[in-house]
């Protein structure tokens, strides 16, 4: 395997084997388009599940007991608070969940130790959260505050790193593409959301925009010297650009998943339902649609942008006009696409290149 | 190619410093106490009750909340658990809410301690003494005698009063009125014990409308105070800073600044132009706060027009203290549970665990799989990660030492998380190494080149992580906090380790002919990069072609087995 995906590298970073995603970047704006409206239509017809963090209400957890059985919990809830209906769900092999609507204090110590009873568990076993209705929405607020300062700090900061808005401007496309997805997903397969996996939505903003950084770094290296050079079109440098760092995408999304896998793994086999869980999930999810986003929308947007720019516009015009008089030395293969190499001729490297003496002082 | 080893050696002892220093501070926390070897844990993985309480204002109130009033309720809260004598609760704000963390099952008492809100009350004095109970049964006049070593009218008045303070005085009594001093009060007054840290705080009112012992917030005094004649709600705001005299000029001493409203000036008029003439030390006015006094200034001449300034022997802070604590009790506030959380002890033992383990395996995935990736190069992933491992977790067990900072299940989370992150930057030095590699450079001006170039992209993506986790941080509420917490301390890790010891490393191995000459299990094998010619410095090439003498070697069919490899053609003495 190893071998394969080196000589794969090597061939994409040589040129000798190339992607046309930017060209054919049309195809991936449908995909993507359909799959955000997908998920819009999603999110507005079911809706997310909200968890009772947001919601109100409270939630027992019996731990290592030896009873699983939820016909305990359904009774003690039942005699206890008659007008709640407790949603209970055995989690592992020797937890058991409880969620009912808002109680007040007192009914809920009761619960706590009527449950105890029921499972055969010291009281001290029992874990409870009680959520006033107010908590959620203000868990709510404060994401969305936090979500738009940092969009509009990450604009500025990569505005002025990038000293291209359009590359800004791209980045929070994918951005906003990788957030709708995962959500979408979230409504598609009825997961709750908590606060942990509000966690994770977070983080996936973070990654996602790493990850395009990493990409981007790369087709501006490329495309630094474009307006001196008349070979190659920007589309066909970014897309270099987007092929040599196809290996990396792929080896940093794969070490990315793995824990978040192992997290996933633990938190729904072993933990049930819990913190890690729900923030491992959106995390995979996330990760898994941010890497997608950063190969197949991020540039592809970028290019677009960049297209409409009178500098590469006329840039392009020029290139395509030397090629069609046949005024320029590219390779063309037998498909007829352009074989894309390094922009910058080898250089010697002069005395820097030799070998040090030995022994010098340094 | 001394310069280059040189640079890495002290790259590396400057890493070796920071880990040793980090852990000899630690050494040092654990050995003079307060620190410990592992990092403390938060609620949701050592097991306790964590309440999250929002302060609301009463409805139609256009009074704000600010920081300093939310610090006041911490502190009325931290004094109130302190006195209840439970240990290593967390009491801290997030955005506009206050977090409760109580260790273990907590009594109910205890959650009720955190729920009451504090109230404001201004009770004139009646009889101030010593802080201590008195224990012996003597006649309550003696009692206050002994225990007030000025205020002798105030005994001598004591006496009188309670030669008939068995029933409670009528209605409309004076409140400034020794009747009020009734024998009940009086026992009370006796066996409070101002000394004892408990009753310094949290102390629930008295009746309003009867009188009421209370100790001085610092222990210093114990008083019978009057019924209740103005509240929070005749406050309007309180300052303070530096005392003017008449002429304007400063005299160098600190003043609090009471201004009232309306009504409570009209009330504070007649309270100071009553008790102005009393004997001490009925003069004073108490204010009290959570059932303590914290203030008890006497009154000269009656105040009219709704501004009272409190001076006395402030210094800046007390001044400011003062301030801070009659403008929060002039709030309509009332601390609203948002939610609470019990977490039994063994279930948090239980996600700990569960959440190590989930951490090993990512680890262990990520180690197997850059080592198929990156064969031998593979190693300095494991061992930056392990670097990065032992920089973090001494880091988290210093700050839960120094700032008190828990280890949660999200801060776990992040952890594992940041491995991936941290294993990334590794995986962009060395995919930028390769392609140097595959455009044909050697080893070390692959390194050179790709060094530079890595080192602005892996710059670049920490800084929106750190911005990230920044954000995070100063926005969100719970959780989420102790997540960005170790997303943007992992993140700094990995750019320490980056820099201190993943170059430096790869410049020290580059000189070992195991991956100078491109091993083909060193991951940095040109060959497999693609490239058969690698300039080798001094105008020589290596081509994965055979010489002259091995083409005829094979022609002559010996040693044909050996001859496809390129090592051979190589000259000797090239590792320096």
């Amino acid at each position: 395997m190893k071998l394969n995906l080196a000589q794969w590298g090597n061939k994409l970073h040589s040129g000798e084997k190339t992607y046309p995603i930017v060209q054919q970047r049309k195809r991936w704006f449908i995909v993507s388009g359909v799959l955000v409206a997908l998920s819009l239509l999603l999110l507005f017809t079911k809706g997310l599940n909200p968890g009772i963090d947001f919601v109100g209400g409270t939630e027992f957890r019996v731990t290592d007991t030896a009873v699983t059985e939820p016909a305990e919990a359904q009774d003690v809830v039942a005699e206890l608070a008659p007008e709640a209906t407790a949603r209970v769900t055995i989690l592992g092999d020797s937890d058991v969940r409880i969620q009912i609507g808002v109680v007040d204090t007192q009914t809920a110590r009761d619960i706590t130790t009527a449950l105890a009873d029921a499972y055969d568990v010291p009281e001290e076993q029992v874990s409870f959260t009680q959520i006033g209705p107010t908590w959620g929405a203000s868990v709510g607020k404060a994401a969305v505050t936090s979500l738009i300062v940092f969009l509009v700090l990450v604009t500025i900061v990569m505005s002025l790193y990038f000293r291209a808005w359009r590359m800004a401007v791209a980045a929070l496309v994918a951005l906003a593409h990788d957030l709708i997805i995962t959500a979408g997903v979230y409504a598609l397969v009825g997961f709750e959301v908590t606060p942990a996996s509000v966690i994770g939505f977070l983080t996936i903003l973070g990654y996602s925009l790493y990850d395009t950084v990493v990409v981007f770094d790369k087709i501006r290296e490329n495309t630094a010297n474009l307006t001196a050079q008349h070979r190659y079109t920007y589309d066909e440098l970014a897309n270099l650009g987007l092929n040599q760092t196809l290996v990396r995408s792929i080896n940093t999304s794969v070490v990315a998943l793995l824990p978040v896998s192992a997290i996933l793994f633990i938190g729904s086999f072993l933990l049930g339902a819990g913190t890690l869980k729900d923030i491992s999930l959106a995390l995979f999810v996330g990760m898994a649609v941010g890497t997608y986003s950063s190969i197949f929308v991020a540039t592809p947007v970028e290019v677009q942008l960049r297209d409409n720019e009178q500098r590469i516009k006329d840039h392009t015009a020029k290139v395509l006009e030397l090629r069609a008089a046949g005024d320029t030395d590219v390779a063309i293969s037998a498909t007829g696409d352009v074989r894309v190499g390094a922009v910058d001729k080898g250089r010697h490297q002069g005395a820097a290149a030799q070998p040090k003496r030995k022994n010098r002082k340094a | 190619m001394a310069r280059v080893k040189n640079e890495a050696r002290r790259a590396l002892t400057w890493l070796g410093a920071i880990v040793v220093g980090l852990y000899a501070a630690l050494a040092i926390g654990v050995v003079t106490g307060g620190a410990s070897w592992t990092p403390a844990l938060a609620l949701d993985l050592a097991g306790g009750r964590e309440i999250v309480l929002a302060p609301t204002l009463a409805e139609g109130s256009d009074q704000q909340i600010d920081q300093a009033d939310l610090e006041q309720a911490v502190d009325i809260i931290r004094r109130r658990i302190d006195a209840s004598g439970v240990a290593e609760a967390e009491i801290s704000t997030q955005g506009q809410n206050i977090v409760v963390a109580l260790p273990g099952n907590p009594s109910e008492e205890t959650v009720d301690l955190v729920r009451q809100s504090a109230q404001l009350q201004f009770r004139p004095v009646l009889v101030s003494g010593a802080p201590g109970a008195t224990t012996t049964d003597e006649s309550s006049a003696d009692a206050s005698a002994s225990a007030e070593p000025s205020a002798s009218a105030s005994a001598e008045a004591d006496a009188t009063a309670s030669a008939d303070a068995s029933t409670e005085p009528a209605e409309g009594t004076d409140a400034s009125s020794l009747d009020w001093v009734t024998d009940e009060v009086q026992a009370k007054y006796d066996a409070l014990d101002c000394t004892d840290p408990e009753n310094l705080s949290g102390v629930t009112p008295g009746d309003p409308t009867k009188a009421d012992v209370a100790c001085d917030q610092d222990g210093f005094a114990k008083y019978i105070l009057g019924p209740v004649e103005m509240d929070g709600t005749d406050v309007d705001t309180a300052t303070s800073g530096p005392e003017y005299n008449s002429t304007g000029t400063l005299t160098g001493r600190y003043e609090v600044r009471l201004e009232l409203t309306n009504d409570g000036g009209k009330k504070f008029a007649d309270i100071t132009g009553r008790i102005k003439d009393l004997e001490s030390p009925r003069d004073q006015f108490a204010m009290v706060l959570d059932g303590v006094v914290i203030s008890a200034p006497s009154v000269s001449t009656s105040i009219t027009g709704g501004q009272a300034s409190i001076t006395g022997s402030f210094t800046q802070e007390s001044a400011q203290q003062l301030a801070n604590q009659l403008k929060f009790g002039a709030l309509p506030l009332t601390l609203e549970v948002q939610s609470e959380q019990q977490i039994s002890a063994t279930l948090g033992a239980d996600q700990l665990q569960k959440g190590l383990i989930a951490g090993a395996i990512g680890l262990l995935l990520v180690v197997v799989y850059s080592l198929i990736q990156y064969r031998a190069l593979g190693l300095v992933t494991v061992g930056s990660l392990a670097i990065a491992g032992a920089i973090t977790y001494v880091l988290i067990a210093l700050l839960s030492w120094t700032i008190g900072y828990r280890l949660s299940l999200a801060g776990v989370a992040g952890l594992i998380v940041a491995i991936g992150v941290t294993a990334d930057s590794f995986i962009v030095y060395f995919e930028r190494v390769r392609d140097e590699l595959r455009e044909g450079r050697s080893l070390q001006a692959a390194i050179d080149h790709g060094w530079r170039r890595a080192r602005r992209t892996i710059l670049a993506s920490d800084a929106i992580n750190i911005l990230a986790a920044v954000v995070l941080y100063m926005l969100a509420v719970g959780g989420v906090r102790g997540f960005a917490f170790t997303l943007g301390l992992t993140t700094l890790v990995d750019i320490l380790v980056v820099f201190l010891f993943t170059h430096p490393i790869l410049m020290l191995l580059s000189k070992r002919p195991f991956f100078a000459r491109g091993h083909k299990w060193s991951g940095l094998d040109p060959r497999q990069l693609g490239r058969d010619t690698m300039y080798k410095g001094r105008g020589r090439i290596v081509t994965g072609q055979p010489t002259l003498a091995e083409r005829k070697a094979a022609a002559a069919g010996i040693g044909a087995a050996s001859a496809p490899a390129a090592d051979e053609t190589r000259p000797e003495g090239e590792e320096n």
